[in-house]
């Protein structure tokens, strides 16, 4: 990481003015994000509630660097994204960030612990097996190792995923609404399973959710309506 | 590594599309090698039948290819007939002399030397006569000479071996004149074995049989040449069928024989004047003398000298070597669908995985590992359709390597390889790079934001 700068070694994220828009169909851009500051501590865990629509998946992609916004920068763990090639980017998001998606996205060619060693191939490093069964084993599956997505549930299928996240040992989990899809009593697990790794790993959290149940689980909960510029002008 | 397993992972996944992908590249592959294995075949098929032992066939004027496919290959029709007379000036005058007092005819023949004596020095001259069958195959009537003096082989050191038998005489107590030995394949097809007696046809498979019975006195072993494929007969009997006597003018002169032993039917050989022999079977006793006899029977009036070597030659390039081109050049296309197909497989698989590529992009798959990924999935499917075709095509040509043996000469074992056949993987890798490149290229653009959304 050569364009590694570093500002508060504390903070894991610090967004500073960042802008996305998209084009529109019948020409024009549509301003999405507006967002003047958003910082993140280490080990620190963070509900992001929002309108649908309103760009909180967008905020989850720019902050992973899948996507680059017009202005403004974005720093995970101290590297500024902004000034990142697309190869740089992926390299960044490999070694800093996990997500977790609301559709758990399994690679269904794969089975669980081959899902989670994934996790971890795609950053350079070794691939650490003891590690990938003993997150198998946090999340209560290490007896489904050899099982493929299709032959899991769907609360076990987002078991995997988180175990996925954390293979990688992020400094950042994203997670994009991961209790939507599963039932109540799966929802719980999973949140403990998500909020409990991040804290016992010091990973820091940032959780978009439309539940106000699992923001009761944060100490700290953001509103990106008024985190958003763009609807103070509405 | 984890590329390559990712890449297994997805053709495993596919398991329908990617197996009858990799079959109908298989397929082709096989198709190629198979080809190319004829190729071989039919090559050196030609080239062993090419080295017969001799230098040159002698035979009347007319196609030189002919006249090589007739005499060596048994096949074509033969060109018309060369008096005895030129089949006797391969011989010293003492040796014309003794076929006067044998056969009858003119006593100056006996008076000199042949012309072409001097060339021939320490070779042979064997005659054929050519004209009748034995069910499709041809009769060929010849001298005890062919069976001792003619060699084959890839060293031409390989006397011809009685399978059953012995080999016909000129003359025997107990069939007089009539004596046969039959080429392997024609024993085994037609069922006839050492006493079986037959009657040739006339002319052509269908033609009027002869009256007068050849008896089988030996079956060759197989030698993988076009003598197989003959029945060869004593050339006196061969003479003394009907219709078979060249008629007299009148104005011949023949002294009646002295030397023809008796016959226990009353046969006599015919005269001299009333012989003709169909081709002749030339080795000179030094190699570089061949071309000199070749230039000068060819500036004779009657007859034609052929290096069935040279004529073969041009058989291959001209009709044979083309043939097989155009043959292999189908298959290679055949491998070019396969190839396409293998494309239309994974491009159409990738509507499906554009979700998969945008997981793997988001858990920080670069986008040159995830099209590397599609490259190694169509390579997979290169290698292993090439490997399979290849070993589907060794173990056919195995399977009937006994048959193409039999009917060739020609042995053939599993692991036998053409020179060309190492090109075929380079070929396979590269038209399966082709084949990835497309959907590689889309799994390269795919955007991630959007489908990890959809």
């Amino acid at each position: 990481m050569t364009e590694q700068t570093t500002s508060n070694t504390s903070d894991v994220l610090k967004i500073t003015d960042v802008i996305k828009t998209f084009d529109q169909p019948g020409g024009g851009k549509l301003t999405v994000l507006d967002i003047p500051e958003l910082t993140i501590r280490a080990g620190e865990q963070l509900a992001l509630i929002g309108q649908s629509g309103g760009g909180k998946t967008t905020l989850l992609h720019l902050i992973a660097g899948l996507l680059t916004p017009d202005s403004g920068s974005i720093r995970v763990a101290g590297i500024e994204l902004t000034k990142l090639s697309e190869q740089g980017r992926d390299r960044c998001r490999a070694a800093t960030v996990g997500y977790v998606f609301q559709t758990f996205n399994l690679l269904p060619a794969f089975s669980a612990i081959e899902n989670i060693q994934l996790g971890m191939a795609f950053g350079n490093r070794a691939i650490d097996t003891h590690r990938a069964y003993d997150l198998l084993d946090k999340v209560g599956l290490a007896d489904r190792a050899t099982y493929r997505p299709n032959q899991l549930s769907v609360g076990q299928q987002q078991r995997v995923a988180i175990a996925r996240a954390l293979a990688g040992k992020p400094k950042l989990l994203l997670a994009d609404e991961p209790t939507a899809n599963v039932d109540p009593a799966s929802s719980d697990t999973v949140l403990d399973l998500i909020i409990g790794s991040c804290r016992d790993e010091n990973i820091a959290l940032m959780m978009v959710t439309h539940s106000m149940e699992v923001t009761k689980r944060f100490e700290r909960v953001e509103h990106l309506d008024k985190l958003n510029r763009i609807f103070e002008t509405i | 590594m984890w590329l390559l397993r990712i890449a297994w992972r997805n053709f495993c996944y596919r398991s329908l599309s990617s197996v009858l992908t990799t079959i109908s590249l298989a397929l082709g592959v096989a198709l190629v090698v198979m080809v190319l294995a004829v190729f071989g075949i039919v090559t050196e098929a030609f080239s062993r039948n090419a080295q017969v032992g001799y230098n040159l066939v002698v035979g009347p004027k007319g196609s030189a290819l002919q006249l090589t496919l007739n005499s060596v290959y048994y096949l074509s029709q033969p060109i018309e007939n060369l008096p005895y007379t030129e089949y006797m000036e391969y011989f010293d005058a003492e040796t014309r002399a003794e076929m006067v007092r044998k056969y009858g005819g003119d006593p100056a023949l006996g008076e000199r030397d042949g012309v072409y004596v001097p060339m021939i020095g320490g070779g042979y001259a064997i005659p054929l006569a050519l004209g009748d069958y034995l069910g499709d195959f041809r009769v060929v009537g010849t001298t005890p000479d062919f069976f001792e003096k003619l060699r084959h082989g890839p060293t031409l050191e390989e006397p011809f071996v009685m399978r059953e038998g012995r080999a016909l005489v000129s003359h025997s107590e107990q069939y007089g004149y009539f004596e046969a030995v039959l080429g392997s394949r024609v024993a085994g097809q037609l069922n006839l074995s050492v006493g079986d007696q037959f009657s040739s046809t006339h002319g052509d498979p269908e033609g009027k049989g002869h009256g007068k019975k050849f008896t089988v006195v030996g079956v060759l072993a197989p030698t993988g040449t076009p003598n197989d494929r003959a029945a060869f007969v004593n050339m006196e009997g061969f003479y003394l069928q009907e219709n078979h006597a060249k008629p007299l003018t009148g104005q011949e002169t023949i002294v009646p024989p002295s030397e023809a032993p008796e016959d226990p039917d009353g046969f006599m050989p015919l005269s001299i004047p009333e012989r003709e022999v169909t081709s002749i079977l030339v080795r000179t006793g030094m190699p570089m003398m061949g071309v000199v006899l070749e230039n000068q029977v060819n500036e004779s009036l009657r007859s034609q000298a052929a290096a069935p070597v040279g004529e073969i030659a041009k058989l291959m390039n001209a009709i044979i070597g083309p043939l097989l081109t155009a043959l292999l050049v189908i298959t290679l296309i055949t491998c070019v669908v396969a190839a396409v197909g293998v494309l239309v497989a994974i491009y159409n698989s990738m509507n499906d995985r554009r979700r998969d590529i945008a997981v793997m992009r988001a858990l920080g798959a670069r986008r040159g590992t995830v099209t590397g990924v599609i490259l190694l999935e169509s390579f997979l499917v290169a290698v292993i359709g090439a490997t399979t075709g290849w070993f589907l095509a060794h173990a056919s040509i195995w399977a009937f390597s006994g048959l193409i043996e039999d009917r060739t000469g020609v042995q053939v074992g599993i692991l036998t390889t053409s020179a060309y056949e190492w090109y075929i993987f380079p070929l396979v890798l590269i038209l399966a790079a082709l084949a990835g490149i497309l959907p590689a290229a889309s799994a390269y653009r795919t955007d991630v934001g959007t489908n990890l959304a959809a």
